[in-house]
């Protein structure tokens, strides 16, 4: 594969439920190392486009390319396998299990010893990888609490980490940061796109906060009535009368 | 709980058994032996309480432990214990890859009720085919021999115990090592959260079809056992009231752990025999209000009082504990 394949290509992708019209037609395509923002208003297709890429929705029509593989119509668990992970906007954490261990299983997943049933999850290579990506999120302090203990920034992160964890090409994550406090946002932003610079990932974002996409995304999706209106630079992208009328309602 | 080794006082119980024979009567240690050999079986429900879900069939694996035992000794007179243990478990884990293949498809109450109708199944079986199974009457069983040996009938008794407490011992280890395995911990986490399991590759039927296999295996191994202690073999062993009895002691014990089924087994089968002893006509009710005063008081089962109780005396320990 060379350079020029994009890591994630949409063509036609398209998608009803009953009446409403989720996605219609989006032809999309990221390449390695872009970090894109999808905005829109409630209902316009937002997550409902993660949930086609993932195979947790099936589309009607259309197709979905990951590094030139066709996926579409794979569950979850294979497109997972193939290398792309997702974190989601209300947290999908382990409540029963410690911090560390909730990391320890995705490495556990990633490593393809997940079934393994006689030899511990608790492994040195394991327990030293864990941490490190604990760090890396900042959350190693929590290590060895509860899951339930984590505030709800710290819920979104570990959410984000353990998919991380997996070590996916390309990472999904459907608002990164809706429930966390204002103060918060910039700070949980500012570790995400910390620790994607460091790695090879390359990551979509959904989000509502017009002022992150701005901040952080080098390129903006605007989506609405399951369309994709606008593709571009945040700055001029948000810009757009058009845009601002589609995303906030007003211009 | 702790899943990455053996608590202390498991190791300190473990003694006390082995010492047990030397201390007690001997009708105390043929109860032992059945409680032993039936929390193999609590167990193997435990394994799917402990990720959210419950069986009322577990007595389907229990009977085809017991009956490999009775058809061996009816059909071919083979009573070898050797032979015998392994047969029965494998037999039984043939059967769970077998109807674990759909079993792993439901949850909740069906998962429950599948299990149930199974076993129930088998149950009719054992009932109608008569010329086979010996109806009502069952198949009685002699001693088992162990490497072609009959022990002397004095000593059989504490034989038979030894032989048991060193198998449960086994399974014990067997079953820690499973629990903290990725295997073990996704089971666990299959109760909370199917959504990231599938989403971090791994597959929830899975993890279920295998935990099923070797929850078959425990209840096989139970039912081998027990038949030998009681030595005589009845269709009630694959009734649903001998699996209700089975989630029964595991609530009872506790089933956040493995040493609580045990505790649950051996609690279990000393209510009965003094409750039936005493209290002929209500021993039932005995149970029933024991139970009631579990889920009221300490919901998590017997053993979580000795859980309060060693952390009132010893520090937590901190940092990164590693297994």
């Amino acid at each position: 594969m060379d350079e020029g394949t994009p890591v994630l290509q949409t063509v036609e992708l398209t998608r009803y439920f009953g009446m409403v019209r989720a996605a219609a037609a989006i032809n999309v395509e990221v390449r390695r190392g872009e970090l894109v923002g999808i905005v829109g208003a409630n209902g316009s297709g937002k997550t409902t486009f993660l949930n086609l890429i993932t195979g947790y929705v099936k589309p009607d029509r259309g197709r979905i390319l990951f590094m030139a593989q066709d996926c579409t119509g794979l569950p979850p668990r294979l497109v997972t396998k193939l290398g792309i992970a997702r974190s989601f906007q209300i947290p999908q954490l382990y409540a029963g299990l410690s911090v560390l261990e909730n990391v320890l299983l995705s490495l556990a997943a990633e490593a393809g010893h997940s079934t393994s049933f006689w030899q511990p999850l608790y492994r040195e290579r394991w327990i030293e990888e864990g941490m490190q990506t604990l760090e890396r999120f900042g959350l190693q302090a929590y290590a060895q609490r509860p899951v339930g203990e984590l505030p709800e920034g710290g819920r979104k992160l570990l959410d984000i980490a353990l998919s991380f964890a997996l070590k996916p090409r390309l990472l999904l994550m459907d608002e990164p940061t809706s429930g966390v406090a204002i103060d918060d946002k910039f700070q949980v932003m500012d570790t995400l796109v910390k620790v994607l610079q460091q790695s090879d990932i390359t990551a979509i974002f959904v989000e509502h906060d017009m002022e992150v996409v701005q901040r952080y995304g080098q390129r903006v999706l605007v989506f609405d009535n399951g369309q994709v209106i606008a593709d571009g630079q945040p700055e001029r992208v948000l810009a757009h009368p058009e845009v601002r009328k589609a995303v906030l309602g007003r211009e | 709980m702790e899943l990455r080794r053996l608590p202390r006082a498991a190791l300190v119980a473990y003694a006390l058994l082995l010492a047990t024979p030397l201390l007690v009567p001997s009708w105390v240690l043929f109860i032992l032996t059945l409680a032993l050999a039936k929390f193999l079986a609590a167990l193997a429900v435990a394994l799917f309480l402990w990720a959210g879900l419950v069986s009322f069939g577990h007595a389907l694996f229990y009977g085809i432990g017991a009956y490999t035992v009775g058809f061996s000794a009816k059909w071919f007179g083979v009573r070898e214990a050797l032979l015998l243990v392994p047969l029965g478990a494998l037999l039984a884990a043939g059967v769970a890859a077998l109807i674990g293949l759909f079993m792993a498809r439901y949850r909740g109450v069906f998962f429950a009720m599948l299990n149930l109708a199974v076993s129930m199944i088998l149950y009719a079986a054992l009932l109608k085919l008569y010329w086979v199974t010996g109806g009502t009457d069952g198949i009685g069983v002699r001693s088992p021999t162990f490497l072609g040996v009959l022990p002397p009938r004095e000593i059989f008794r504490t034989a038979y115990y030894y032989v048991t407490l060193v198998i449960t011992g086994g399974v014990i280890w067997a079953v820690y090592r499973f629990l903290a395995s990725p295997l073990g911990y996704f089971l666990k986490a299959l109760g909370d959260n199917e959504i990231r399991i599938e989403y971090s590759g791994e597959s929830v039927r899975r993890i279920l079809y295998l935990t099923y296999i070797l929850s078959g295996a425990l209840g096989g191994l139970a039912g081998v056992l027990v038949a030998f202690t009681v030595g005589h073999i009845v269709p009630e062993y694959a009734f649903w009231i001998q699996s209700g009895e089975f989630v029964f002691v595991a609530l009872l014990g506790g089933f956040g752990s493995v040493p609580g089924p045990l505790v649950g087994s051996i609690a279990f089968e000393f209510i009965r025999t003094y409750a039936s002893k005493y209290a002929p006509e209500a021993w039932q009710m005995t149970l029933g209000l024991i139970m009631l005063g579990i889920i009221l008081f300490r919901p998590g089962g017997l053993w979580t009082i000795y859980e309060t109780l060693a952390s009132r005396f010893t520090r937590s320990e901190g940092g990164v504990a590693r297994g």
